[in-house]
């Protein structure tokens, strides 16, 4: 195996935190309409995570999440975050009013849904940014 | 309630002054980040006993590990003064 900067402890380190802190992002991004969290905290945890892999194993060993997949990623969220608050008006709301999507569910439910669909828009936006901003600190450290 | 919570806060605070008065007076870059991280924490904690713990978590997230890391990848990037 093959350690561009890292060590056999830190790569077993990774392995062992990884699952876990993608599982806890995704808690905190899920549950975040009623409890403490939400979109950006998950976002920022599921990017710490992506850094972390990144620290260790390098760009390689980082999921193949390339700058250009992460602003993907970033359009994406902004796209369903606009998309999710523009159905609001499509059906005679306001704009972002999940009450006035066309579910057959209870009316709280309906909220959930909406919000958990807004802040998984925010979570992607926040996970590409940071993502982003931490492959340009590199980036330019190779060129300099 | 709040006189419960008082000798936490007192204790927290204390640890956040001090935290960042050895941020400010140690000479080493990265001890100095060291420190903030120790910093961000500790006021995460101290939001977390005030109750604020959707802040605690973003302080905890973005100051404690992000943050660290982005301050850690410019001090690698920029070279040192003469001093």
């Amino acid at each position: 195996m093959n350690f561009a900067f890292g060590s056999p402890a830190l790569d077993a380190a990774s392995r062992l935190m990884t699952p876990f802190i993608l599982m806890f992002g995704a808690y905190v991004v899920m549950h975040g309409h009623d409890s403490p969290g939400g979109g950006f905290q998950g976002g920022v945890i599921i990017a710490a995570c992506v850094i972390l892999v990144r620290l260790v194993r390098g760009r390689a060993g980082g999921w193949n999440l390339s700058p250009e997949t992460a602003l993907a990623l970033t359009c994406a969220g902004v796209g369903i975050f606009v998309g999710v608050g523009l159905l609001g008006p499509i059906f005679g709301g306001n704009f972002l009013d999940y009450a006035a999507l066309p579910l057959s569910l209870k009316a709280g439910e309906v909220r959930a849904v909406g919000s958990l669909a807004i802040e998984i828009g925010v979570a992607l936006t926040v996970t590409g940014v940071l993502t982003l901003v931490f492959d340009a600190l590199v980036e330019a450290r190779n060129d300099g | 309630m709040t006189l419960s919570l008082e000798p936490l806060a007192v204790v927290f605070l204390t640890l956040m002054i001090a935290c960042a008065v050895a941020v400010l007076s140690v000479r080493d870059l990265l001890a100095a980040v060291v420190v903030f991280g120790t910093f961000s924490f500790f006021s995460a904690t101290y939001f977390a006993v005030l109750g604020a713990v959707d802040v605690a978590l973003t302080e905890a997230a973005v100051g404690g590990a992000i943050t660290a890391v982005f301050f850690v990848t410019a001090i690698f990037r920029t070279d040192r003064g003469a001093d």
